[in-house]
């Protein structure tokens, strides 16, 4: 890890990220939408959020926007997660610890395979 | 919820459901005086002071029109608990401020916790906002150590880059991190 934490970094870590984008022609968006409401939160929203980014970090994937919502109306599926690929429908997970969130990750977001067994049929 | 750092994330989602611009997150560990303070402060949409008394009730929520349930009177409970005490101050269209203030050395002071992860987590969920986090720690002798964060230059410095591609990710977690860590590396006795 680089001691000096500077803006002229950051301006040459930007642009090398947005050549690599480029190079790569991301299929569509990738949204992963995290619950933030005071139910998410008591429930561990925070290190599911955690462990979204870290996966990002330590696999590299770029092209995920990671967003969050309120409170859903189903505080005992906390946390909850959804997760949009591209023009497909809405994935929505529930009871998503950091363990979870990994596996979402991994089969969902990068091999684009649901996980049935966290998916909230509504 | 079990940390400090848990409820200024709980009540920074309020700040930021209230249609505000700039929010700040300060944090002062003050061994000096033996006090730790929460701060979360906004420039939205404010309350009136009937909802402003009415939110620190458990039994009240507004749900659909703003999102204040039972986080605000779990952290007043939780302030109160440790010998210490809790305020709202709110105009409407002026903004909110929610502050905790807790005996640092009280047996039932809830832990501070992963204060990184929150401000990470607020950082990345409201890419748009202004935030200002701030990290204080005074020791007993009274000498003080900060670490300011602020996102308005690291947003022009991005553009229409997302603060989630993995390299800058990586950067600013680590500017996070790195400048809250030095600070819990100060000899606090």
């Amino acid at each position: 890890m680089p001691a000096i934490k500077s803006l002229e970094e950051l301006k040459r870590i930007r642009d090398e990220a947005l050549q690599k984008k480029q190079m790569k022609a991301t299929p569509g968006n990738i949204q992963v939408i995290i619950a933030m409401g005071t139910c998410g939160i008591a429930a561990g929203a925070r290190d599911t959020m955690k462990s979204v980014l870290n996966f990002i970090e330590t696999e590299k994937i770029s092209g995920v926007t990671v967003t969050q919502t309120g409170c859903i109306g189903l505080c005992e599926q906390e946390p909850i997660i959804q997760v949009v690929l591209g023009d497909q429908p809405k994935v929505m997970y529930g009871k998503v610890d950091a363990q979870a969130a990994q596996q979402i990750m991994k089969q969902h977001v990068q091999n684009g395979q649901p996980v049935k067994e966290n998916i909230i049929q509504l | 919820m079990r940390e400090i750092a848990l409820h200024l994330l709980d009540i920074a989602e309020n700040s930021a459901a209230a249609e505000s611009q700039n929010i700040r997150i300060e944090v002062h560990e003050d061994l000096h005086r033996d006090l730790l303070a929460a701060r979360v402060t906004d420039d939205g949409r404010g309350l009136d002071p009937e909802t402003a008394q009415k939110v620190q009730d458990p039994f009240y929520t507004t749900r659909t029109t703003r999102h204040v349930g039972l986080g605000i009177p779990l952290l007043k409970l939780a302030a109160e608990m440790a010998e210490g005490r809790f305020s709202l101050k709110s105009k409407p269209g002026t903004g909110t401020r929610v502050e905790a203030i807790f005996r640092h050395s009280h047996i039932d002071r809830m832990p501070l916790g992963d204060l990184s992860a929150t401000f990470l987590t607020v950082l990345v969920s409201h890419p748009k906002m202004n935030w200002t986090f701030t990290y204080r720690v005074t020791d007993k002798a009274g000498n003080s150590h900060d670490f300011i964060f602020e996102n308005t230059e690291l947003k022009a410095a991005l553009g229409d880059m997302s603060l989630t591609e993995p390299e800058v990710l990586t950067f600013v977690r680590g500017m996070i991190e790195e400048g809250i860590a030095a600070l819990t590396l100060q000899p606090v006795n």
